[in-house]
């Protein structure tokens, strides 16, 4: 591992100690209650809470290093929240007792999955950009979240459901297992075999990797699939426990996510970019929350400061990029 | 002979494609129901996709410039709160020029950030989306913000006033539509935007300069965005900080409705008002026919989507993409 590759991808480790160490002296002076940042319990939350957005900003990462983007999984969350929930009340799932809740997973998942197809299958067969193929989608699945049951929350509360939600196991909460077994099952994909290679070579140059025999299609088909079933992975992991669902849940996670993926330094230009780093800019937003919460911010500033600190943190990282350059030119 | 005037209808297709839609779309509505083509009706569609239309002017220019602009909806709820707080404050006369002001202020950083240090719009507009966001609930403190004496201001005829007849929202839109039509297509400035979105090197190399094209497109998005800050104000008398969340990917679907390329260095403002006009009818078309409000989502997904096919289709010469 070289300098540069040390910087990039330790930068956002750095940013994590530098926030736990600022927020942990700050919140000595500026703090109204008496325990400590770093309190033990209070990380554990931190990890559960970042769940929802730290698995759909997992998914993100393998669809930006594909060099495409996806808009839709605010919605796409929404949707699979409400299959979730409303599918435990169809008669024949209540009459399943409490083997109807690993089926209406997996009708969730499902849904995720199918709603994912949809937008790979368009960029694939039509060429039109991701970007705007998702934004379409975004708009047309959030239309269905709506059309499902008008502007009614969707509930229905299953106390199996919510223990097994709330339980901890080695002291992490289920949300937690969920997210970094996430982490660790794309992880593998991404670095250990040839989808995660070929991915990476298509967001890198897709020219390239086309004359290289590489079929660009399936490759972009099956990670908007993995982030769907990602999408409402996430749904699954926070309905589970909330047992109610707004039709306006989910928006803006998209942008939420994509600032999670690029704090973890993926570039949107695609072919570069790592899970594990991701999952550092997901903790780094919560703490960022969490921390300013806990020095007596308001709650407000969290959106003012994240704003800031992604401009800063492209702007850091063009710097670093153009020096690379530079000396290479020399 | 019959493959040129083939290709030609094709091609016409393509390239207007937006218009036919549009037209064989009012005449299926208005068929279906004739108080579609009503001219209250009409006007009333128009009125209320003024807001989103005023808006999608400015992010025409700065899409046509190669770049995005994600922050017109948290920028648009900033002005509303903005200039209903310092109305009661500052009086409406100073309150307007004010939001102006500090609107454009915005403008100029995200022109700045950039046009000048050369960053990825998409991110930079992505951080002042939520940068903005916070702003503005800082500003208001969370709070909901209301003109106090409603009946005592003429502050009101901006979302709600009528000259001969005609809403003043759909005059300061079709007004600032034509102004900035005539300056994207009849002044070296407007060339300059086609240029540097067209291809920016070599813009660069014939000595135009693009970050100063950029920070301009910048700036006319924020004075879009706060003339619809000053219609939504107007018309509400009141609002919460988040009116226009989510309004940034509204505007952008009516801009590449309108067949902007976002790869920038194509697309018009006519097109886009048509694209806009669009959106508003199928919302408008569809209740009237007996829809559920919410389909037009679905519908707006499918004609954003076979628009942009059809668009790039055209281009390539053939219908399904060449990715294997």
């Amino acid at each position: 591992m070289n300098r540069e590759t040390l910087l990039k991808q330790g930068g956002i480790w750095a940013f994590i100690v530098v926030e736990l160490i600022f927020f942990s002296v700050a919140g000595e002076y500026l703090s109204v209650s008496d325990k400590a940042f770093m309190d033990f319990d209070n990380m554990l939350l931190l990890l559960k809470q970042s769940a929802p957005i730290g698995i759909i900003a997992l998914g993100m990462t393998i669809i930006m290093i594909n060099g495409n983007i996806d808009l839709s999984v605010g919605a796409t969350f929404a949707l699979a929240a409400i299959v979730l929930l409303d599918s435990m009340t169809w008669p024949f799932m209540a009459a399943m007792g409490d083997w109807a809740i690993p089926l209406a997973w997996v009708f969730a998942l499902l849904t995720g999955v199918i709603l994912g197809a949809i937008n790979g299958l368009i960029v694939w067969k039509t060429g039109v950009d991701a970007f705007i193929v998702t934004l379409g989608s975004m708009l047309g699945y959030r239309g269905l979240v709506f059309m499902y049951n008008g502007e009614q929350p969707t509930s229905h509360l299953n106390w199996t459901l919510v223990d097994f939600a709330e339980a901890q196991f080695l002291g992490l909460h289920t949300a937690t297992w969920f997210l970094l077994g996430t982490a660790v099952i794309l992880w593998l994909l991404m670095t250990k075999t040839v989808h995660g290679r070929n991915a990476y070579a298509i967001g890198n140059n897709r020219e390239a990797a086309v004359n290289a025999g590489i079929r660009v299609g399936p490759h972009f088909l099956i990670n908007f699939m993995i982030i769907g079933f990602l999408a409402a992975l996430s749904a699954v992991v926070f309905y589970s426990e909330s047992g109610s669902v707004n039709p306006n849940d989910g928006m803006l996670y998209e942008l939420w996510a994509i600032t999670a993926v690029v704090l973890g330094g993926t570039k949107l230009t695609g072919g570069y970019g790592s899970i594990v780093s991701t999952l550092g800019g997901v903790i780094a937003i919560q703490l960022l929350r969490k921390g300013l919460g806990h020095i007596g911010a308001d709650t407000e500033t969290v959106n003012l400061v994240i704003g800031l600190i992604l401009i800063a943190v492209l702007f850091l990282d063009r710097q670093l990029n153009r020096k690379g350059k530079e000396e290479l030119k020399i | 002979m019959a493959e040129l005037s083939k290709q030609s209808i094709g091609s016409f297709l393509a390239r207007q494609g937006i218009l036919v839609a549009f037209v064989i779309f009012m005449v299926g509505f208005a068929l279906a129901n004739q108080r579609f083509i009503a001219i209250d009706n009409i006007s009333g569609v128009i009125r209320s996709s003024a807001i989103l239309g005023v808006m999608a002017l400015g992010v025409t220019f700065v899409v046509i410039g190669g770049n995005l602009d994600l922050s017109v909806g948290s920028m648009m709820s900033f002005s509303t709160i903005v200039v209903l707080d310092l109305h009661d404050k500052l009086g409406p006369a100073l309150a307007i020029p004010a939001m102006f002001g500090m609107t454009l202020a915005l403008g100029a950083f995200i022109g700045f950030l950039v046009g000048y240090l050369k960053l990825n719009s998409l991110i930079v507009t992505l951080g002042m989306l939520s940068a903005i966001h916070g702003l503005t609930l800082t500003y208001s403190g969370g709070q909901n913000m209301d003109i106090a004496d409603k009946a005592g201001t003429w502050f009101s005829v901006f979302g709600q006033g009528r000259v001969m007849g005609i809403p003043v929202p759909i005059l300061i839109f079709a007004l600032l539509a034509v102004v900035l039509s005539l300056v994207l297509s009849r002044t070296p400035f407007g060339r300059k935007v086609y240029a540097v979105g067209g291809n920016g090197q070599a813009a660069t190399f014939s000595g135009i300069p693009r970050a100063r094209v950029v920070f301009m497109t910048y700036l006319i998005s924020a004075f879009c965005v706060a003339t619809a800050g000053l219609l939504q104000a107007s018309r509400s008398m009141g609002s919460q900080n988040t009116v226009g969340q989510g309004m940034e990917l509204e505007v952008l679907a009516a801009v590449i409705l309108g067949g902007a390329s976002l790869l920038g260095g194509s697309g018009t403002i006519f097109k886009t008002v048509i694209g806009v006009l669009i959106l508003g009818f199928i919302q408008n078309g569809l209740l009237l026919v007996g829809l559920e409000f919410y389909f037009q989502y679905v519908v707006t997904w499918v004609i954003i989507i076979l628009a942009v096919w059809l668009d790039i289709a055209a281009k390539r010469g053939r219908i399904w993409s060449p990715i294997a």
